[in-house]
């Protein structure tokens, strides 16, 4: 990344609230170019609607977004369009269009944004497929006639099938076999190396996150409490990320539960 | 003081629902003309609203225009009125019962439908997830159904109308011993085109209105299954109560005068 150009990503103060509830309350976080980033965080801290405000799909109460060095909160028509068209996105629930076989799911911002011929777009979504490892049969089934680890691939096939600039993978992994999350995880550091993608994951797969991350930030409470390269990660000082990383009930994050 | 604020808050909640459905239709409705337009998605659409709701609406009217003859048979017969028959059965069918049957059985087949889909799309991010794949949902999603809906239901009503008269037919002539070419006759006699035209202008309003129900609570609802479910009733209902209140205010429109 050259010094003096704008982070691809640039995160100042973002705060976020349904109702009472304060999900971000003041997130700063800056992503290079090229550069791949993963959240991590209990469930339910808001690392989904992160995502989703970066995407504008959710307005933010306050703070800046800024990709390229351009403000996005507020953009509208045209330029939100370009916006959007830098990105690609694997939503947690994969949310795969019901009404369209596999494959169109694939292709469809070739189809329709990019405006692709037919042939060209179903030979590309098929390719893309395969290297999420589905065969090619698979194409021409609905989604609905998948198994959960199979939709969450092909969501990922989508996302990157018109290689975007910028992708956001939701939890990648959860659902898949350790040996097929493994291959997913290749296939996104692949990604970047290859596209030259700029990535932000979410995981709570702590071998995902080690193996896809240059940088690993985690979010608590609202604020993004920690964050260093991966090698960091282990001994950083932070009793949250310590207890987060081992995964131990108790330490100072505590789980609303009540005991039996 | 304090059981005012019931009465107060859900007052300001309708002035508050009332302000988002017309922010929603306004900025569906400016899409309709402004490219892209999906003219496949328009396409399925109306073979969707259209033809698929054919039988329905056919049985529909052929059974009201059979009621329609007998009820004002008996009723005529105690006048000797029975030669105005065939003009009110035509009359009625036209300017009232088809249009406003059709739109009915619509928003239940219809509006129905449209809610759930869209609601479905809406908690499976599949609303979320067109946007990231730089497609428009209102482009997309909303304003094939809108246009399909405002075109196909003056057709479905023509259908209807023509159904609905044949059953008056059939009651007059078979069950009640008319004679066809007079019937033919006197029902044509008194028709005017205005009596057809008004039909198929309410019939364009209310498939706007059934459309225009569905997704505007499929797209806002919330809540996994259960808010599908209130998405879908809402629909149905907001938009047969709407259908029955546009049906006043237009007939006073159309026949203003007369
Ligand atoms: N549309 C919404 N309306 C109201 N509250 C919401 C909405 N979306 C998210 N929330 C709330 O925001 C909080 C964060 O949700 P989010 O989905 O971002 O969690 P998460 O960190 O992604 O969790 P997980 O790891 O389980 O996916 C949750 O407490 C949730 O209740
Ligand atoms: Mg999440």
């Amino acid at each position: 990344m050259l010094e003096n150009s704008p982070p691809k990503i640039e995160l100042t103060a973002v705060t976020k609230s349904f109702g009472e509830k304060e999900v971000l309350r003041g997130i700063d976080l800056k992503i290079g170019k090229a550069e791949s980033v993963v959240v991590i965080g209990g469930s339910g801290t808001g690392k989904s609607v992160l995502l989703k405000s970066i995407l504008s799909i959710m307005q933010p109460e306050s703070g800046s977004i800024k990709i390229d060095g351009e403000e996005t909160i507020g953009l509208s028509g045209q330029k939100r369009d370009v916006h959007l068209n830098k990105f690609g996105m694997l939503f947690q629930g994969a949310a795969l269009f019901d009404s369209l076989p596999v494959w169109q799911n694939v292709a469809f911002k070739l189809l329709r944004a990019h405006q692709v011929p037919r042939k060209e777009a179903k030979d590309r979504a098929m390719a893309t497929l395969a290297s999420v490892g589905l065969s090619a049969d698979v194409g021409e089934l609905f989604p609905a006639e998948l198994s959960g680890g199979m939709q969450k691939r092909v969501g990922l096939a989508r996302a990157i099938a018109a290689r975007p600039e910028i992708i956001f993978f939701d939890e990648p992994t959860t659902g898949l076999d350790p040996i097929m999350a493994d291959v997913i995880n290749e296939l996104i550091v692949k990604c970047v190396r290859e596209l030259g993608a700029t990535t932000l994951s979410i995981t709570h797969d702590m071998a995902s996150a080690r193996k896809i991350a240059d940088r690993i930030a985690m979010l608590h409470e609202g604020h993004i409490i920690w964050e260093g390269p991966k090698s960091d990660v282990d001994h950083s000082g932070n009793p949250y990320v310590d207890q987060f990383i081992h995964g131990r009930a108790d330490g100072p994050i505590k789980m609303q539960v009540r005991k039996i | 003081m304090n059981f005012l604020a019931p009465i107060g808050r859900t007052f300001l909640n309708f002035l508050a629902s009332t302000g988002h459905l017309a922010y929603f239709t306004s900025r569906s409705v400016s899409h309709c003309f402004r490219r892209p337009l999906y003219f496949g998605a328009i396409l399925r659409q109306m073979v969707d609203i259209g033809y698929y709701s054919l039988p329905v609406v056919g049985l529909t009217a052929l059974f009201t225009g059979m009621v329609l003859a007998l009820q004002s048979h008996s009723g005529f017969s105690r006048f000797d009125a029975e030669s105005a028959i065939p003009t009110v059965v035509v009359l009625s069918i036209t300017r009232e019962l088809g249009p406003v049957m059709a739109g009915l059985m619509v928003a239940g087949r219809i509006g129905a439908a449209i809610a759930a889909e869209l609601g479905t799309m809406r908690v499976t991010e599949q609303i979320d997830a067109l946007t990231t794949l730089s497609t428009n949902p209102y482009k997309y999603l909303i304003v094939p159904r809108l246009l399909a809906g405002t075109l196909t239901l003056p057709l479905l009503v023509l259908v209807a109308d023509i159904v609905g008269v044949f059953g008056g037919f059939l009651v007059c002539v078979y069950r009640l011993k008319f004679n066809a070419a007079n019937f033919i006759s006197q029902s044509w006699q008194y028709l005017e085109w205005r009596d057809v035209s008004s039909g198929l202008w309410k019939a364009a309003a209310f498939g706007f209105i059934v459309a225009l129900m569905g997704c505007y609570n499929g797209f806002n609802s919330k809540g996994g299954a259960q808010g599908v479910g209130a998405a879908t009733t809402n629909a149905v209902v907001s938009a047969s109560i709407m259908i029955l209140i546009t049906n006043y205010l237009l007939t006073g429109i159309l026949f203003a005068g007369k």
